[in-house]
């Protein structure tokens, strides 16, 4: 079977700096995955990596056995952050119809005017189709931005740090949301924060220069602890159990 | 009180009036919303370099400074993007030397340079009918690129990255766009000078932006209030012997004023 993504032997550095280090990672069709580590640790490096927008030093990215440049089609992205005039003549519609782009010369048609209403019905954002960008609530932006990330209907779906800018009592619908869509899609999703891991993602993979872990979410905390030189517990959100179990505390030289 | 109007004088410079606007409401609206304002006005002062290429080599000013500024419009997006130079130091270095190469040139120019005033701060009544012709051909290749590259500029003025991510060459775009602020620079040096141009291309459209939400109405507004507010500029610069180019640029600024205290209220 083949591979959604596959990051082989990675490496990058901006001025002798070295950013990431021999990075490997593998998913398959529908994992939900938590890149976590750090702030600094190369997350947000390796996901633009992942998406082509930097290009490593040393290893390759596939993504359905292609250089993710060649298969813009199938992945969407949402931005840790978009920065914009808060005036900006641009309003939902619009924003979510950017992610319908095919190419210069080449209109939007109606069936990309009907895959935005579709997204925006999946984020239920609909009824502020019209609204102006700015005149929207920080969780409501981010929805419209997963919209945007998911109107071609990729099969890859990367999120930077999607909680940052959301309210903690519309986050439990937000990750909803995403298992929602990881029914659809492959889901990576960048966080610094250890507690805002979901319980529904299947694996974890923790960055901090080197990867220090890939594999399923229930053995994760060594990798973790490892990494963060301090014990971690990952608690699940709106659920009544952990994902996994608490550590003693260790010392480290 | 409009028997002026029989002059040649005027009425050219009317129609450079017209044609300003067009730019600086089109471009301009870009400017505003991408926030690009000091790149403009970088690119602006560096286009003086290519004025005094013109002196120095007795061709017209207005056609020389094309090549230059749109050379410095590539200078400043290709410097930036090599990333080993950060954008605001890339401006400076521009806007500096592209003056001082304008000073030289000048100075090693025989003889006099009478109307490189007008170059500086604008003469909206002295624009001969040649240039008019110079800033209609500008006007056209302006509206003509944002027509065809309309969905792409407004995406990566939006979000550059996303555009990226979807699949737009963002960077290439990104300097296409500043080479049509380095051709807008052009349209507008006759009328207000390369030291005032700036306001030419952000207050119109800063002062639309208050109104609309929409990018083709933005424009459309810019273009007007750009129009009008340059008119009656010329008008009382005119009326009152005040230099033309300071006018029309005090005129802007007091809009502004008006528009934020309306919208304030």
């Amino acid at each position: 079977m083949s591979k959604v993504l596959e990051v082989k032997n990675v490496s990058y550095s901006i001025k002798g700096t070295s950013i990431l280090e021999d990075v490997n990672l593998s998913l398959e069709k529908g994992d939900y995955v938590a890149v976590m580590g750090p702030n600094g640790g190369g997350k947000s490096t390796l996901l633009k990596i992942m998406l082509g927008l930097t290009t490593p030093d040393s290893g390759e990215v596939r993504i359905f056995g292609k250089k993710p440049e060649k298969v813009r089609n199938l992945t969407g992205y949402l931005p840790q952050r978009v920065i914009f005039d808060p005036d900006f003549p641009i309003n939902v519609f619009e924003t979510v119809l950017t992610g319908r782009y095919r190419g210069l010369f080449k209109g939007y048609n109606k069936e990309d005017k009907k895959a935005v209403i579709k997204a925006l019905k999946d984020v239920e954002m609909l009824e502020y189709k019209d609204r102006q960008i700015s005149r929207l609530s920080g969780g409501q932006m981010q929805r419209v931005f997963i919209a945007r990330a998911i109107v071609r209907n990729p099969k890859i779906l990367f999120l930077d740090e999607p909680m940052a800018s959301v309210d903690p009592e519309m986050q439990k619908s937000f990750y909803e949301l995403l298992s929602l869509l990881n029914k659809r899609m492959t889901i990576v999703l960048v966080s610094h924060d250890v507690g805002a891991v979901s319980n529904q993602v299947n694996k974890i993979a923790c960055l901090n220069r080197k990867l220090f872990y890939h594999g399923p979410a229930e053995h994760a905390s060594k990798g973790l602890e490892e990494m963060y030189k301090c014990p971690i517990e990952l608690i699940s959100h709106g659920m009544p159990h952990r994902v996994l179990q608490e550590h003693d505390h260790k010392e480290e030289p | 009180m409009l028997g002026f109007l029989q002059y040649q004088f005027m009425q050219n410079a009317i129609i450079a009036a017209i044609l300003v606007s067009v730019a600086c409401g089109i471009v301009g609206s870009y400017i505003v919303i991408k926030r690009i304002v000091f790149i403009s006005a970088g690119i602006s002062h560096a286009s003086f370099g290519g004025i005094g290429l013109g002196y120095l080599l007795g061709v017209n000013p207005v056609l020389s400074a094309i090549p230059f500024s749109v050379l410095s419009a590539v200078g400043i997006g290709a410097m930036n993007e090599e990333g080993n130079v950060s954008e605001d130091t890339a401006i400076g270095i521009l806007w500096s030397v592209g003056m001082a190469l304008g000073i030289i040139f000048v100075g090693l120019s025989k003889g006099y340079a009478p109307d490189l005033f007008s170059y500086l701060f604008g003469s909206i009544l002295t624009v001969p009918q040649y240039d008019l012709l110079i800033m209609l051909a500008l006007d056209l290749v302006i509206v003509a690129t944002v027509f065809i590259f309309r969905r792409e500029f407004l995406a990566i003025s939006f979000d550059e990255e996303f555009a990226h991510v979807v699949g737009m060459p963002a960077k290439s775009l990104y300097i296409l766009l500043l080479c049509l602020v380095a051709l807008s620079v052009v349209v507008l040096i006759k009328v207000v000078g390369v030291i005032l141009v700036i306001a030419l291309l952000t207050i119109p459209a800063a002062i639309g932006k208050q109104f609309t939400h929409n990018l083709t109405r933005l424009m459309i507004l810019s273009v007007i209030l750009g129009a009008v507010l340059t008119l009656i500029g010329l008008w009382l610069s005119y009326v009152f012997n005040l230099a033309s180019g300071a006018t029309i640029v005090l005129m802007l600024g007091v809009a502004f004023v008006i528009a934020a205290l309306l919208k304030g209220e």
